[in-house]
């Protein structure tokens, strides 16, 4: 299969390369700054005092006692925070999350919050409020919420005039299934769940809010989009966007969970009522029980296939829990399950569904590996079947340029034929297995996006340059478009200053998600040094005194062109930049724009296993992962997000789960019973960057970030099936469950 | 409440400070010394983003009382360097791009330092152990070991250099 | 005249119907005539739409002009992590 080659001549002289970050001393000696580690004089400190129970009715606070303590200088409720949203539902659901109304609605809800001049202090007025709760039944599960004597998350949510917890039905596919199955000599229907995982990030969710009697405000955050929070936050509290500045800390990891506000707008409100700055940070605990997770889900899949390994038909009916609160989890789910394939009948129906565990939040690709984990599952027991070799059944059926996606659109130049083609070729297919192993591979497809974007770049009397981006950096983007900058100016990449501009310093930027930060800001990167360069051919111009059209820029220099200007030696960015003050003032480029035509992302994951059929427990052997990158910028980032997002997935297919129990009730909200992967736990994870670059981009980058999370789950399942010689349809999949597979599979 | 007076040393200054008698030593680094580079990941000794030594000794600094520092040597992330230039480990995070976000990076320079003092040439298997108490989320640390592994050689250099000149 | 193919919940909002025939030639003038013949997309609308071009899904630019026989696919927004 060949792929198409527009845009793969062009030629860079820095991008590419592996330059130290420029933010790497600054965090191998500490001195970096988190969410945490900022303190403000006088600052108070903020707890929040949240639900035991699952569902229950809040008839009173009394918050009386714990106003009287001593040290204690605000203590809020829902009452503090009145329905400003202007019947916007999406914002009155983020305000209903920050602080529970008449209703706890998860076990962690928060109900009441206190600042103080001490921990000790607000920790001490905490257990000081007493809440009277009327406890209600509740549901945790997200087929038995669908069932019609369920409880009632959210009353004003109906199916058919009925109240219900199905928030949303959304069907994707085009022609006749029931014709293509038909066609099929081969048809084979399993049903999967997955529990819910959260993102992990090391750095829990703090903040450092402080607002005045004048209505002016400051937030430091540890936040993927400071743009979207300081929205969200004005609009929540009543305060005027312009004057509530918020800056983003660096952030210590976020993978989606810090795209949602969760407790900044408790803390603005703390300050506001004490008017003193006030520090929130979130412990661990908190952040299992009330900082979002992603859904927990229960699949359908049906696949049809004929014998030369033709998909004919393929359905599949997903069920996603959002927790308490809509979202598009299910819907991505559906859009995303058959994306890598190309099929004539094709079907998706999901339902979104409410219940009581905390709100969902994006997690990197959000829904797409648990599709990927049934369908990839159910695609290899296909091959199977008709005894075809899985990688070759896939390539067969592998969408390309020109193939009708199952979520509507006719795909460009895509990527998932030539990473197919690569797991092919590796080496790792070929690699020996030993006694109770097993080698597994899987697809993955995520969209990628743009969005609202603005970048500055200022240049320095002494020929350095300032850049200023939006959106935040979450892995080595300061490095990305560092070099990006470089490269457009023809300067050295150590020439470039990269900061994250704060909410006073930029127009709006979208939230740094859907993988769009180097693709987005390195676009608008690209643009703000073209608009900077154009500024300096004139200056050139004025200094030569010649036409501006007589000058083109080139290797860092402004060059005249035309015998007339032979004479004329060229004028490097630093000359220009140096005679700036007396040639019209400082020199600046600037960009904002919507950056559309992100390209959509592929990659092709392969590992192998061993399963001790004594304990149930799976050792990952061997892992390798290929995915098209469009452009790798720094490829040391570009290997990184896709070892980790690997590392992630192989987690959440073995070990990580939300444990909860009859009550309700989240029984494991800590990294020792929520086990995330270690480093003895890992082999070292091979990259294979492909590059079909994205037509849409000047230097053809596709995001890389989320992919790579979206096939582990499937080729762990189908690795430990090989391995074990029994199909795993229930993720993680923990050592119990792999016993309890293999007994069964034993007694018939 | 009554506070304790505490003697220490830090990264090989004297230091003094008065502490809640249930406060972390994470909790006095941080909101008492100023020493931010120790991170809160847990609270609970599982992430290991606190990780410090005391007296030589890798620990949780979060599971260590501020009260238990007096008379102590404490090296936190901060100490690391010589100067202004930066220990192998440091300088190999960075050109190994072993980190992301890197707020998991101060404990596992700590740790890994602590491992180097006792082993000089760990093998593979034994980085992974010995950092197998420090979470990363970003890395799948992958670049953490291979970092860890260049920085081992370095070091060992270092010391063959000094060696040598003392010679 | 375009034909708009309708995805996912947006279809409920649209009365059912899978495709629609619209006289437009940006996305603006789409999406403001679709609201004026099916008003419950409105609050599709406020929550966030996506329209897929040819392939190439636009989130906010509402300026695009529809090229010759553009293939249009009104999607709900996508969030990502």
């Amino acid at each position: 299969m060949s792929f198409d080659q527009k845009f793969t001549d062009q030629e860079f002289k820095v991008v590419g390369s592996r330059p130290p970050r420029p933010d790497g001393v600054d965090k191998v000696t500490g001195r970096a700054r988190y969410g945490a580690d900022a303190s403000a004089p006088g600052q108070l400190v903020a707890r929040i005092l949240r639900s035991p129970h699952a569902h229950a009715v809040i008839r009173k606070i009394d918050t009386s006692k714990a106003e009287k303590l001593k040290g204690v200088k605000a203590v809020l409720t829902s009452k503090d925070l009145p329905d400003l949203t202007n019947g916007n539902r999406g914002n009155f659901d983020i305000l209903e999350n920050c602080m529970a109304r008449d209703r706890a609605l998860y076990d962690g809800h928060a109900v009441a919050a206190v600042a103080a001049v001490d921990e000790v202090t607000a920790r001490k007025a905490l257990k000081l409020i007493k809440v009277d709760y009327k406890i209600l039944p509740h549901v945790t599960d997200v087929d038995k919420a669908m069932a019609d004597d369920a409880p009632i998350v959210q009353p004003h949510i109906a199916q058919n005039n009925k109240p219900s917890n199905i928030a949303n039905i959304s069907e994707f596919g085009h022609g006749d299934i029931e014709a293509g199955f038909a066609q099929a000599d081969v048809v084979i229907e399993k049903s999967y769940k997955t529990e819910q995982t959260h993102q992990g990030y090391i750095e829990p969710h703090a903040c450092l809010a402080s607002v005045g009697p004048d209505g002016q405000g400051e937030l430091w955050v540890t936040t993927q989009g400071h743009f979207t929070f300081r929205t969200v936050c004005a609009t929540l509290l009543g305060m005027d966007i312009a004057k509530l500045k918020v800056t983003s800390s660096e952030i210590g990891g976020g993978f989606g969970g810090k795209t949602h506000v969760w407790m900044e707008p408790v803390a603005l409100a703390l300050s506001r009522k004490a008017n003193r700055p006030v520090k929130l940070v979130m412990n661990r605990d908190e952040v299992f029980k009330a900082s979002g997770p992603t859904c927990s889900t229960s699949i359908d899949v049906k696949i049809g296939a004929t014998k030369d390994g033709t998909v004919t038909a393929a359905s599949a009916t997903l069920r996603y829990q959002d927790g308490p609160f809509p979202g598009p989890w299910g819907m991505l789910g559906a859009m995303t399950s058959w994306a890598c394939y190309d099929i004539a009948n094709v079907k998706s129906v999901a339902y979104d569904v409410l219940v009581n565990r905390p709100k969902v939040a994006a997690y990197r690709a959000p829904s797409a590996p648990m599709a990927a984990f049934a369908v990839e599952s159910t695609m290899d027991m296909v091959a199977a079947e008709i005894g075809m070799d899985p990688v070759d059944f896939r390539i067969k059926n592998a969408a390309s340029e020109g193939s009708k996606a199952s979520y509507g659109p006719t795909y460009g130049p895509i990527g998932i034929g030539p990473t197919l083609e690569a797991v092919k070729k590796h080496p790792h297919m070929r690699a020996r297995l030993g006694k109770n192993q097993g080698r597994g591979m899987a697809c993955g497809f995520w969209f990628n996006f743009g969005g609202q974007t603005c970048v500055d770049l200022n240049i320095g009397v002494d020929g350095t340059v300032n850049l200023i981006v939006g959106t935040v950096d979450v892995g080595g983007a300061r490095a990305s478009m560092s070099l990006i900058a470089a490269e457009e100016l023809g300067i050295p990449y150590d020439r470039i200053k990269c900061n994250i501009g704060d909410t006073a310093s930029l127009g709006h930027n979208d939230t740094t998600e859907g993988s769009r930060g180097t693709f987005s800001s390195g676009m608008a990167t690209i643009y703000a040094a073209r608009d900077a360069i154009e500024v300096m051919k004139q200056r050139a111009a004025k200094a030569w005194e010649i036409d501006v059209a007589d000058v083109e820029w080139r290797d860092g220099a402004a060059h005249a062109v035309g015998v007339a200007h032979s004479n004329l030696a060229p004028l490097s960015l630093q000359e220009i930049a140096a005679k700036s003050p007396t040639t019209g003032g400082p020199i600046a480029g600037h960009n904002e724009s919507v950056a559309d035509g992100a390209g959509v992302s592929f990659a092709s994951h392969i590992c192998d296993v061993e399963v001790d059929p004594e304990t149930g427990a799976t050792k990952v052997l061997r892992y390798t992962v290929i995915q098209d990158a469009g452009k790798a910028i720094h490829p040391d980032y570009v290997e990184g997000q896709f070892q980790g997002g690997a590392a992630q997935g192989i987690g959440w297919a073995l070990n990580e789960e939300y444990v909860y129990g009859e009550d309700g009730c989240l029984k494991n909200p800590g990294f020792l019973d929520y086990r995330i992967p270690v480093c003895s736990d890992l082999p070292f994870i091979d990259t294979e960057i492909l590059e079909i670059p994205n037509p849409n981009h000047p230097y053809g980058i596709r995001g890389v970030g989320e992919t790579s999370i979206v096939p582990p789950l499937a080729a762990i399942g189908n690795a430990v099936s090989n391995a074990a010689g029994v199909r795993l349809n229930h993720v993680p999949m923990s050592p119990p469950r792999i016993l309890k597979a293999i007994k069964e599979q034993a007694q018939g | 409440m009554s506070g304790v007076h505490v003697s220490t040393t830090v990264n090989g200054d004297d230091a003094e400070f008065v502490c809640h008698p249930g406060e972390s030593l994470l909790d006095v680094l941080r909101d008492r010394l100023g020493l931010t580079g120790a991170k809160e990941g847990c609270g609970t000794g599982d992430c290991g983003a606190c990780s410090v030594t005391l007296d030589g000794q890798l620990v949780c600094s979060c599971l260590v009382l501020g009260a238990e520092a007096e008379g102590r040597k404490i090296t936190t992330v901060e100490g690391l360097a010589d100067g202004d230039k930066l220990h192998p480990l440091q300088q190999q995070f960075i050109d190994k791009a072993a980190l992301q976000c890197g707020i998991c990076t101060p404990g596992f320079l700590v740790a890994a330092k602590a491992l180097l003092d006792e082993n000089p040439s760990p093998t593979e298997e034994e980085i992974r152990f010995a950092l197998a108490g420090n979470l990363c989320r970003c890395t799948g640390y992958d670049k953490i070991v291979r970092a860890v592994d260049a920085a081992a050689k370095d070091v060992k250099k270092q010391k063959a250099r000094v060696k040598a000149k003392r010679k | 005249m375009l034909t708009v193919s309708l995805t996912g919940s947006l279809r409920d909002a649209a009365n059912g119907c899978e495709s629609v025939q619209i006289d437009a030639q940006t996305i603006r003038e789409l999406l403001r005539k679709l609201v004026e013949r099916y008003p419950r997309l409105q609050s599709h609308l406020d929550e966030g739409i996506a329209v897929s071009v040819n392939g190439e899904i636009y989130r906010d630019n509402r300026d695009l002009s529809f090229p010759d026989g553009a293939e249009v696919f009104l999607l709900p927004r996508i969030q990502g992590g």
